[in-house]
């Protein structure tokens, strides 16, 4: 007699597998025991095997498809059995459509229309069946995010100069009715009774409307802080041959060259030699972006802004430097246009003129990573056993850990210290 | 103070106003010899005679219409329905003439008429015999609706419907002509037509109910009280002209209020009392208005389902476990 072979509970929580391999193809013998298929669950992969010994009739899944719990995933038994009825079994029980399938649909229908009839029949009793009622309210709480208060509540708290966003409301839908009105104690009232009432005079508090790039700032930070798993490396670069180079190249160059020019400069080249810090989470993949393009944050006015260079690790510090310049110069006049500050694969973020020696930042979406840049610093270092004046500055790499580990960005901030260490490096 | 049955008190409203003025009488099936059909009009064919207690034959449409005509010329009838179930039939008197002429002959004509009898259901009776038409007769311009609850309140009322220079419906109920309850024995007791009376008072909730559903608020009250609740029962007495200011003060009081309405729920008593509170009430209220009424279905007659369809004490204090956010 055939014999189905069901998708079994290979984990506590799974609701179905995908089949990640065949070991068996039909027509094969298979014995007890077996091992015929992989299966990938919600937690690992896991071997299947045969407990009874046949012919492989029928394979009716597709490597890379997923079954659920129970359904059919082949057939074994004798050669040339008849199977014809198995294999409907299987196609209801996976939910191909087939005639038994639709009579299945046919009855959940009928009873879909019966449940539906009980509910056309509740309005007319509406305020009779009280319970009914309710269950059907609670259902259907929306998240208009206004605030449910009784007509009475909102009077009272009023009348109190209560504010109803701090009341919790304890009628359904979270309502808030008299009795939270009445039952209502502010609790940074109370904590103000025991200390002393200073003697000052309260200023007035300013309300100020969130602009859109404040909003956007707000959207996309939030996001990314709050759904990326960051994690913070920071790095102590010696500066001081970068200080030599960079008077050196000034001495020749038409354009002012910057200490950020050469940390764009190096990021690029070093992310160009670690293309994992160069990615994006894609959610089903990550990219590996095949240009470099690293962005560059300004402040203005209003807030933030970042334009992008692109190619950056393919252009000479000249470029990099005029070209920063007009960017900056654009973003504080707003006048950067969107695709001027579309496609960076990486930001940097620079601290450095404000005297702050080391900082987080927060990772620009969908960047994988971001690079603070702190301040040059003159430090006591030691040398040869002496102790010596020194130049040092300090960058933290910001990581989304869903794209990067810790070591992977610890060789890239060490590809990055060689380079500004030795910025002949640079021209390799 | 006296006890007397409902259908005492109601006698005694007509008997006095009988004696107090000639012009009015009283006719409709079985009213004299019979002595009415529940024993309503009992010894008042002795008392006033053929002229002034009149049996007609089975033709609503046609003594209601003598009715009409003779309080258009100056008497004061009173037309006895067996039921309202069958003053159907009268319908285009009572609503096309009887609500109508004055207002259509410019003030020419008064129709001081009392529709009275027994309204909505009594038990098994089907479809046909269980229906509440005090909502429907209220819609009407020139129509007054009374609906008492007790025997009091019908004497009162019933002496200021028969002295109204206007149309009234009076409406009673089969199952009430028995209940005992005091009277006031105050001469010529009047009570006003258009006006409520607190039966009950609580702080909790008020509960509007008029007629056989007064009974039901005032059960559904006693059991909420051992929980703790305090009902106010309002008994409007008057569906129209409808007291609402004595509803809304007690609204004001209590902040939540549900509503037992023997009618249908589409557009009865029942939703014209929601709809006034919420207009004159918003700031007061704590819940949303809640009602008790009929299904919006015909009255079945197995009594299972007779049972289901009449508001009964526990839908009552459902409704207020629900405003009182109880449930």
């Amino acid at each position: 007699m055939a014999i189905k072979i069901e998708m079994p509970k290979l984990s506590d929580t799974m609701e179905e597998g995908v089949i990640a391999k065949w070991n068996i193809s039909e027509g094969d013998k298979v014995e007890s025991g077996d091992v015929i298929a992989e299966v990938e669950t919600d937690k690992a992969t896991m071997e299947v095997e045969a407990f009874d010994p046949g012919t492989v009739l029928k394979i009716l899944v597709d490597e890379g498809d997923a079954v659920p719990l129970g359904g059919i995933m082949a057939i074994v038994g004798e050669e040339g059995e008849d199977i014809s009825d198995l294999l409907k079994e299987a196609e209801s029980a996976n939910g191909s459509g087939s005639a038994s399938d639709d009579k299945e649909d046919d009855k959940s229908e009928k009873k879909e229309k019966k449940s539906s009839d009980k509910k056309e029949f509740d309005p007319i009793l509406e305020d009779v069946d009280s319970k009914e009622d309710k269950k059907e309210k609670s259902g259907q709480a929306d998240d208009d995010g206004r605030i449910k208060a009784s007509p009475l509540a909102r009077k009272m708290a009023e009348e109190k100069g209560i504010k109803l966003s701090d009341v919790d409301g304890s009628g359904p839908d979270g309502r808030i009715i008299k009795r939270d009105i009445e039952s209502y104690e502010p609790s940074a009232a109370k904590e103000e009774s025991v200390v002393q009432a200073p003697d000052f005079a309260s200023e007035e508090d300013e309300e100020i409307k969130i602009s859109q790039m404040r909003k956007a700032i707000a959207r996309r930070l939030s996001e990314s802080k709050f759904n990326n798993p960051h994690f913070y490396e920071t790095i102590d670069i010696d500066m001081e041959k970068a200080i030599e180079a960079r008077s050196a190249l000034n001495e020749i160059s038409d354009v002012k060259i910057s200490f950020n020019d050469i940390v764009v400069k190096a990021s690029a080249m070093a992310l160009r030699k670690h293309p994992e810090i160069n990615s994006s989470w894609l959610g089903d993949t990550i990219r590996k972006h095949g240009d470099v393009n690293v962005a560059v944050a300004v402040a203005i006015d209003e807030g933030l802004m970042t334009p992008v260079l692109n190619h950056t690790d393919k252009k000479t510090l000249q470029q990099i430097s005029s070209e920063t310049r007009e960017l900056a110069g654009l973003a504080r006049d707003r006048k950067l246009q969107p695709e001027q500050m579309e496609g960076s694969t990486f930001t940097i973020s620079n601290l450095g003129m404000f005297g702050i020696e080391e900082f987080t930042a927060i990772i620009n979406p969908p960047n994988a990573c971001i690079l603070a840049v702190g301040a040059i610093r003159d430090v006591p270092v030691v040398k040869d056993g002496q102790v010596v004046p020194g130049k040092r500055m300090k960058v933290t790499l910001s990581s989304d850990h869903r794209i990067v580990d810790g070591a992977k960005a610890a060789q890239f901030l060490n590809t990055l210290r060689t380079m500004m260490e030795n910025p002949l490096a640079m021209m390799l | 103070m006296a006890e007397l049955q409902f259908r005492e008190a109601i006698r005694d409203a007509m008997d006095e106003e009988m004696a107090r003025d000639e012009k009015v009488f009283l006719m409709g099936e079985e009213v004299a010899e019979y002595n009415g059909a529940y024993k309503v009009s009992e010894g008042l064919l002795d008392k006033y005679g053929f002229k002034r207690v009149i049996d007609t034959p089975i033709s609503e449409l046609g003594f209601a219409g003598i009715g009409v005509g003779a309080a258009m010329n100056g008497l004061r009838p009173i037309v006895e329905f067996m039921t309202f179930n069958f003053a159907v039939l009268a319908a285009d008197q009572i609503i096309n003439h009887a609500s109508k002429a004055r207002y259509m002959l410019g003030g020419q004509l008064n129709t001081p008429i009392v529709f009275r009898g027994p309204n909505a259901s009594a038990g098994q009776l089907g479809a046909t015999h269980s229906v509440a038409y005090d909502s429907m007769y209220a819609q009407f311009p020139g129509l007054s609706v009374i609906y008492p609850s007790e025997p009091d309140d019908a004497k009162g009322l019933l002496k200021s419907a028969i002295r109204n220079d206007d149309a009234v419906l009076f409406m009673e109920s089969e199952q009430m002509y028995g209940m005992k309850g005091e009277v006031s024995d105050e001469e010529d007791y009047i009570i006003p037509i258009g006006k409520g009376k607190i039966k009950r008072e609580g702080d909790d909730v008020t509960v509007v109910a008029t007629g056989k559903m007064y009974h039901i608020a005032k059960q559904a009250a006693n059991q909420l009280a051992k929980d703790g609740v305090e009902v106010e029962i309002i008994d409007p007495r008057t569906i129209k002209p409808l007291d609402i200011e004595l509803i809304v003060e007690s609204i004001k009081k209590t902040n939540r209020c549900v509503i037992v309405d023997e009618s249908h729920p589409f557009g009865g008593l029942a939703s014209e009392v929601g709809f006034l509170i919420q207009r004159e009430a918003f700031d007061y209220l704590d819940a949303p208005v809640r009602r008790v009424t009929l299904p919006d279905v015909n009255a079945p007659f197995s009594k299972p389902l007779f049972d289901l369809w009449l508001p009964d004490a526990k839908q009552v204090i459902d409704a207020v476990n629900t405003v009182t956010y109880r449930n």
